[in-house]
């Protein structure tokens, strides 16, 4: 029997973007560039354990500018991630639910991200 | 009569396959992570440069080894329990989501053997 290709709900189409959702995508997201950012760290300690000639060869690599771009966008990823993070271990507590208050806890997560991102961006990165 | 033998019924969990372990876990993980990620964050802006004499200095601190190695098993943790969700809930394909699920835990258990390996060579000393 052929089979219908009715479509699958949700319907993500019929929805209005909302700051619920695009947080709750940006942390699944955010969570899975921080598992690619794992990578880099174990490569980092990888060649720092190899020795000095291996790490300023490395190093040379990781220092690169598009790295670098790189290594700001996974700074951000970490601070919302965590800042999120903590928004939902309120919420497994019990606290928080109102739609006001999720309203008001995800724009401040979102400003306390970009504030952590950019001071750390500046003084470690740059 | 009903045909759900009694372990099954005692155990509660209907046609899933396990309870509220992996739920659970992925708690009790990110809550280590927000003290060990800060941990990191700060180590990172303590940290005069990032040269190879700077950074060993800095890794042989017991302190150091001992906080390092704590956040790549708990990172390694967090990170296989997230990604496994991710994947169990997007990946439909039998095979491709087998597939993937062997793949990222062969993944995050090298990234975390050779990240806590290189940890303890260079803190007991043994590079060049």
């Amino acid at each position: 029997m052929d089979r219908v290709e009715r479509p699958l709900s949700p319907h993500l189409q019929v929805y209005r973007p909302q700051i619920t959702s695009i947080l709750s995508i940006l942390h699944r997201l955010t969570g899975l560039a921080l598992s690619v950012g794992a990578l880099v760290l174990a490569y980092w300690l990888v060649v720092l354990a190899t020795g000095p000639v291996a790490y300023a060869q490395a190093a040379a690599i990781l220092s690169s500018v598009w790295l670098k771009i790189c290594y700001a966008g996974w700074s951000f990823c970490f601070f919302y991630h965590l800042a999120n993070g903590v928004r939902h271990l309120f919420w497994d507590v019990g606290w928080g639910f109102e739609p006001s208050q999720i309203q008001t806890s995800g724009w401040f997560v979102l400003v306390v991200a970009s504030m952590a991102t950019t001071v750390f961006s500046v003084s470690v990165i740059l | 009569m009903s045909l759900v033998t009694p372990l099954n019924r005692v155990l509660g969990l209907g046609s899933a396959k396990d309870g509220i372990e992996h739920w659970w876990a992925q708690r009790l993980s990110a809550i280590a992570l927000t003290m060990l990620g800060l941990w990191l964050v700060f180590a990172f802006i303590g940290l005069a440069d990032l040269r190879y004499d700077t950074v060993v200095n800095w890794l042989q601190a017991p302190s150091s080894s001992i906080l390092m190695i704590l956040t790549l098993l708990t990172l390694g943790y967090h990170s296989q329990l997230g990604v496994q969700i991710v994947i169990e809930d997007y990946v439909h394909a039998s095979g491709l989501k087998v597939s993937a699920l062997i793949l990222t835990t062969f993944v995050h258990f090298g990234i975390v053997v050779a990240g806590v390996f290189a940890v303890l060579k260079v803190a007991l000393g043994a590079t060049g």
